[in-house]
């Protein structure tokens, strides 16, 4: 109702340097009331009528469509119908809400009564409100006596402390703690490498410079938690040359002729940090541009992460497959409150 | 001639002829055969073909090249690269490379099919390297698009997008959008993996596998979205830059007809 809301501003306002000040606006009242088209025409009023049970009418054939994409649109293997069918499914679905809600407002706006209605600000409480609440208040701490019996008062706040304590308690059959779950994965000695998704095994001999393997542990398809053992054990393997590598003490048997392999799981977030530019041998986090340096032991060169990813340490068994020489030496992925 | 014709009535006179039919129509389906497959296989390059094609790359890929292709500061060595490596580069349009920058751009092919095949096989007389696939590996209709959907998740969803639409690399470089490219082309990415991209070779995608693939792609770029509009498939970019701009504008218009007085 921006038309009737012109109230009085009631302030005055200073002027020039002289600091004269002008006497207050008179108050310029309510807008006349001017009555709306339907309120004088009847034709204008019938017109209205009809344009809301039209808009209802819409809704009414929105729901129709709906339910006619949803039952009467076979889906075969084509996408074209699935096309259609979510196009239906989509438009009536809008239109049954649109027609009802639009035409509502259009009822309300061109039909219902028309009357302008004004509300007072409330006055600003007085200092009166004010003792009578601080009474109250006093009153009830004079004769519930509490200020007299320091034995009532001292209990009854031990009893608050640890009424709360059992709903906290509560909370740990949320549980049961994930132990060392986070730390471990299925990574092991011996634990071959295989190709993400099919499980089968990667020689050494097949991973030629510049190529970039999906890996998942050996046994990752039968395992009894699939997906939460892979969401921890992924891992991107890559061919260097091994001039190029530069591990640090400790870690120069952790790569095999330039092979390395990383967990995939970025240490910012947990996302999976897989795109490997094979020239410039930077990892790129796509969530939040994290950027490994896999020449410095996935050192982080650019983004939020704050740790370099885990390598896992591999070589290679009797039959030339490659395979992990442990787990992981820490934990994969983000950080979390244990970690240390 | 006079001893031949003495002996056209001997008894095995019929016999020799028969077999001599059967060698000459053999004989010549054996070459015909031969020269359908030389057509098709076109890995298999002459001598003419690397002669030609040593000249072509002398006048327009040595500057950076080398003359050996052995590599400048500039450019990279071609030893072993492969024929794939040039049809790819070449037959896109990548190469020649039309100015320095993070990666190399997509542009007008430069030369005619007969000069890629010709430059193709001078690079791979240099040395071994992945050569151009053959037809039937990149047929779509033979592939498993639902495997090839799998591996493509797995293996080139992160950078490509799993819509195959590209997307962003660091520091300018960028993974394309694979619609319109041709299977060859998709099958070369894979084998010699171009500018930053991984090598996929056969020993980890097999080529078996690089036709699932090829399928899968052929098959979502002919489906389309299933929902109608996919602005670009980018994801929350498009979609929210959508949703602000058009959905808060609707919004907005709401609100200023619900406030509006009726006439």
């Amino acid at each position: 109702m921006a038309d009737s809301s012109h109230g009085t501003p009631g302030t005055t306002v200073a002027v020039g340097s002289t600091g004269r000040q002008l006497d207050e606006f008179d108050n310029p009242g309510l807008p006349p009331h001017r009555p709306r088209l339907a309120d004088r025409d009847p034709r204008a009023e019938k017109r209205a009528e009809r344009q809301v049970a039209l808009l209802f009418a819409i809704s009414v054939v929105g729901t129709l469509l709906f339910f006619v994409g949803y039952f009467f649109i076979p889906l075969d293997q084509t996408i074209e119908r699935l096309r259609l069918q979510n196009l239906m499914l989509g438009l009536g679905t809008a239109f049954a809400m649109l027609g009802i809600g639009v035409g509502i407002v259009h009822w309300a706006k061109t039909l219902m009564p028309d009357h302008e209605v004004t509300e007072d600000r409330h006055d600003i409480r007085p200092e009166s409100d004010r003792q009578d609440a601080e009474k109250i208040v006093n009153d009830i701490l004079d004769e519930s006596g509490i200020k007299r019996r320091p034995l009532i008062r001292n209990t009854l706040l031990g009893a608050a402390l640890l009424a709360p304590l059992p709903a906290i308690a509560i909370f740990r059959d949320l549980g049961p703690l994930p132990g060392n779950a986070l730390k471990e994965t299925m990574w092991d000695a011996g634990v071959r490498l295989t190709r993400d998704p099919s499980g089968t095994p990667i020689r050494a001999a097949d991973v030629t410079i510049g190529s970039a393997f999906h890996v998942i542990p050996e046994g990752l398809n039968e395992a009894e938690h699939k997906l939460e053992e892979k969401a921890k054990a992924v891992v991107l393997l890559m061919r260097l040359d091994p001039n190029e590598l530069n591990p640090s003490p400790g870690r120069e048997d952790w790569a095999y002729d330039g092979i390395v392999a990383y967990s995939k799981i970025c240490t910012h977030v947990g996302c999976p940090v897989a795109l490997y530019e094979q020239q410039t041998h930077h990892l790129l986090c796509p969530c939040h541009q994290s950027t490994f340096d896999v020449e410095h032991e996935a050192r982080v060169i650019f983004g939020p992460a704050a740790r370099p990813l885990p390598q896992l340490p591999i070589e290679v068994d009797d039959e030339g497959y490659l395979v992990a020489s442990s787990d992981f030496q820490e934990p994969v992925g983000p950080s979390f409150w244990e970690r240390g | 001639m006079k001893a031949l014709s003495q002996r056209r009535r001997h008894p095995l006179a019929a016999v020799v002829l028969l077999l001599m039919a059967l060698l000459a129509t053999g004989g010549i389906y054996a070459a015909a055969s031969t020269a359908n497959e030389a057509q098709a296989q076109t890995t298999a390059f002459t001598a003419d073909d690397v002669d030609e094609g040593s000249k072509l790359f002398a006048a327009n890929c040595a500057s950076c090249h080398g003359m050996g292709a052995t590599g400048s500061d500039a450019a990279p060595s071609l030893v072993g690269v492969g024929a794939a490596s040039v049809d790819f580069q070449v037959g896109t349009g990548r190469m020649p490379m039309q100015m320095d920058g993070p990666q190399a751009q997509v542009k007008p092919v430069q030369f005619d099919d007969e000069e890629i095949r010709q430059m193709a096989a001078y690079v791979a007389s240099l040395g071994a390297g992945p050569a151009i696939p053959s037809d039937e590996i990149l047929d779509p209709a033979e592939g498993d698009t639902s495997a090839g959907g799998e591996l493509f998740r797995v293996n080139c969803a992160m950078c490509h997008n799993a819509a195959a639409a590209g997307g962003a690399l660091t520091r300018g470089k960028y993974a394309p959008s694979l619609e319109g490219t041709s299977e060859k082309h998709i099958y070369e990415a894979m084998v010699t993996g171009p500018q930053n991209m991984p090598v996929f070779s056969d020993a980890n995608i097999t080529p078996e596998d690089k036709q699932d693939i090829i399928a899968f792609l052929k098959t979502i770029e002919e489906q389309g979205s299933p929902g109608g509009a996919d602005l670009g498939s980018l994801g929350p970019v498009s979609e929210g830059l959508f949703i602000w701009v058009a959905g808060l504008g609707v919004i907005i218009a709401f609100t200023v007809w619900l406030t509006s007085r009726s006439s």
